[in-house]
């Protein structure tokens, strides 16, 4: 099942011509993963498909990017439901400056999503969906901006869990962790993606490898190769993506 | 010529060690000198009768040095302005920093500095032209030189700091908090109320702050507008009488040496111990705010 399906996506800021003609389909509940030198476009590309670009000034888009067969920049309103929908995990965890509880309560709240009395079952499954229940279910009143990177993160993964978002987009998520905090996401990952689907940016080739079944490569705005993970990383068809992956570009 | 250079070391790092100590210095003379001579008040009234006493005629015979009105027509005039600054000087900001668009913003941040630089006298003289006649007139009282008048003026005179300090808040607040939010699908004004907010609150509280103190120990332009009459104030529609406004009133025809004279150097340590006990809440607010 194809989820999402980026056609002949061009994107200018301003005179900058960050996206050139990307085509892709993201299928569903599975991990892909983009990979790419830094400023190759790939967290351009990867915003562009909960319209996070949108808060950017001066941003040209043309193509078109479909989620579940709907064309995310023909549709005139549901801009809210559509980021509910396709949630989005940032580099550095960025918890709210609130409590645990509030935290996750939060995108339910703004949805109009629970009624009163369903918010703490939400909190506790959201919770115990990224394996922190048992270590936070004592202070869920404390402010979030107490907890380790690796909880944060987690956390904030949680806090999409909790509005039922059906793909993470995952924006070098593992960059401020450590390694060890690294693989226990990577983990998650894993876990959760037969919920999710789940797109991941990263620079780094073996998270890449290890966790992801299909990998697109990106140079200069433009989506090289596009394909299973494994073909990527063994078998790559174009010669740009084996020096990346053999680690003799720039 | 190597001594010569370690002579002008010397002397350099000397100049600057006496510039950086000044202000020590003079905040502590000029309050050695205010309790030296308010201080000697005391010697014609009790400290009770002082602060507690309910009249205020310092030349006549007996003098009555009571300045509970004047506290009180201060305290009222402050918390007129403030309830009318903070509201505004808060949306106001919240409106600059994170939604109108960039030309309008900085047209609006050059005009609220220009706010800042209107001179007090200037404010207090449009006061008596234009606000003091319009209140009489459109709220039927016997005379537009009130409280309230003196609440509008400051609160002209706090916006500027409220709206600048404020803005600063809002702008320091991490991106990433409000990106976390619109990514979860939050509109502009949940992501503002919910998250924002919550970040830029120390800063904000401490912004109020600063502005209550300006409005506190602000003279001119409530001089000129509220009346001046040394009366407890029952509510903002009279004309009242604040601590500094009766400094600059009357220190030119006190005696030196007189108990009038003393009286008023006493009202100085009043306002002086008032004020700081503000800038010391907005300080340690601020603080609060930078540690978390």
């Amino acid at each position: 099942m194809k989820k999402i399906e980026v056609e002949h996506l061009n994107l200018w800021y301003a005179d900058f011509h960050a996206l050139h003609d990307n085509t892709m389909s993201i299928r569903e509940k599975i991990i892909t993963s983009l990979i790419g030198p830094s400023g190759c476009g790939k967290s351009t590309l990867l915003r562009c498909l909960n319209r996070m670009n949108d808060l950017i000034e001066g941003v040209r888009i043309e193509g078109s990017v479909k989620i579940d067969g709907e064309d995310i920049y023909q549709m005139k309103s549901g801009l809210t439901a559509l980021r509910k929908k396709i949630g989005m995990v940032f580099q550095r965890p960025n918890p709210f400056p609130l409590s645990i509880y509030e935290n996750i309560a939060f995108g339910p709240k703004v949805h109009h999503m629970a009624k009163a009395g369903e918010l703490d079952g939400i909190v506790e499954e959201s919770l115990k969906a990224v394996h922190l229940w048992g270590e936070l279910k004592d202070k869920l009143g404390k402010s979030a901006l107490g907890l380790s990177l690796e909880q944060k993160q987690r956390l904030c993964i949680a806090r999409l869990v909790a509005v039922k978002s059906e793909v993470l987009l995952m924006d070098e998520p593992c960059s401020a962790l450590d390694p060890l905090a690294t693989l226990k996401i990577e983990e998650l990952m894993r876990y959760l993606k037969t919920d999710f689907t789940i797109v991941i940016v990263t620079h780094n080739m073996q998270q890449a490898a290890r966790v992801s079944d299909e990998t697109g490569f990106m140079l200069l705005g433009e989506l090289v190769e596009f394909g299973r993970t494994t073909d990527i990383f063994t078998r790559p068809k174009d010669k740009r993506t084996e020096d990346y992956i053999t680690g003799r570009y720039g | 010529m190597a001594n010569l250079r370690k002579v002008k070391e010397f002397i350099i790092e000397k100049l600057i060690f006496t510039s950086g100590i000044a202000s020590i210095v003079f905040v502590a003379l000029i309050f050695i000198f205010l309790l030296a001579e308010g201080i000697s008040v005391l010697r014609y009234v009790s400290l009770g009768s002082f602060i507690g006493g309910q009249f205020w005629y310092p030349i006549s015979d007996p003098p009555k040095f009571g300045i509970l009105p004047l506290i009180l027509g201060s305290l009222l005039v402050t918390a007129g302005a403030i309830a009318m600054a903070v509201p505004l000087g808060i949306a106001a900001a919240f409106y600059i920093a994170d939604v109108a668009p960039v030309k309008l913003r900085n047209l609006l941040k050059s005009c609220v500095e220009i706010l800042s630089a209107i001179p007090s006298v200037v404010l207090g003289f449009l006061g008596i032209v234009i606000l003091v006649p319009f209140l009489k007139h459109f709220l039927h009282l016997p005379t537009g030189l009130t409280a309230l008048a003196g609440s509008i003026m400051l609160a002209f005179m706090a916006l500027p700091t409220i709206i600048s300090i404020s803005e600063d808040a809002i702008n320091a607040v991490p991106r990433e908090y409000k990106e976390g939010a619109i990514a979860l699908g939050a509109t502009h004004w949940q992501t503002l109320t919910r998250v924002i907010i919550h970040g830029a609150l120390p800063g904000i509280i401490a912004a109020s702050m600063l502005g209550i103190g300006r409005v506190f120990g602000e003279t001119m332009a409530v001089m000129m507008v509220t009346g001046n009459a040394a009366v407890i104030p029952t509510g903002l529609l009279q004309p009242v009488r604040t601590l500094t406004a009766t400094i600059a009133a009357e220190m030119g025809e006190a005696a030196k040496g007189s108990p009038h004279y003393f009286a008023l150097f006493a009202i100085g340590i009043v306002l002086f111990v008032i004020s700081f006990l503000i800038n010391l809440t907005a300080d340690f607010l601020l603080h609060r705010g930078k540690n978390r």
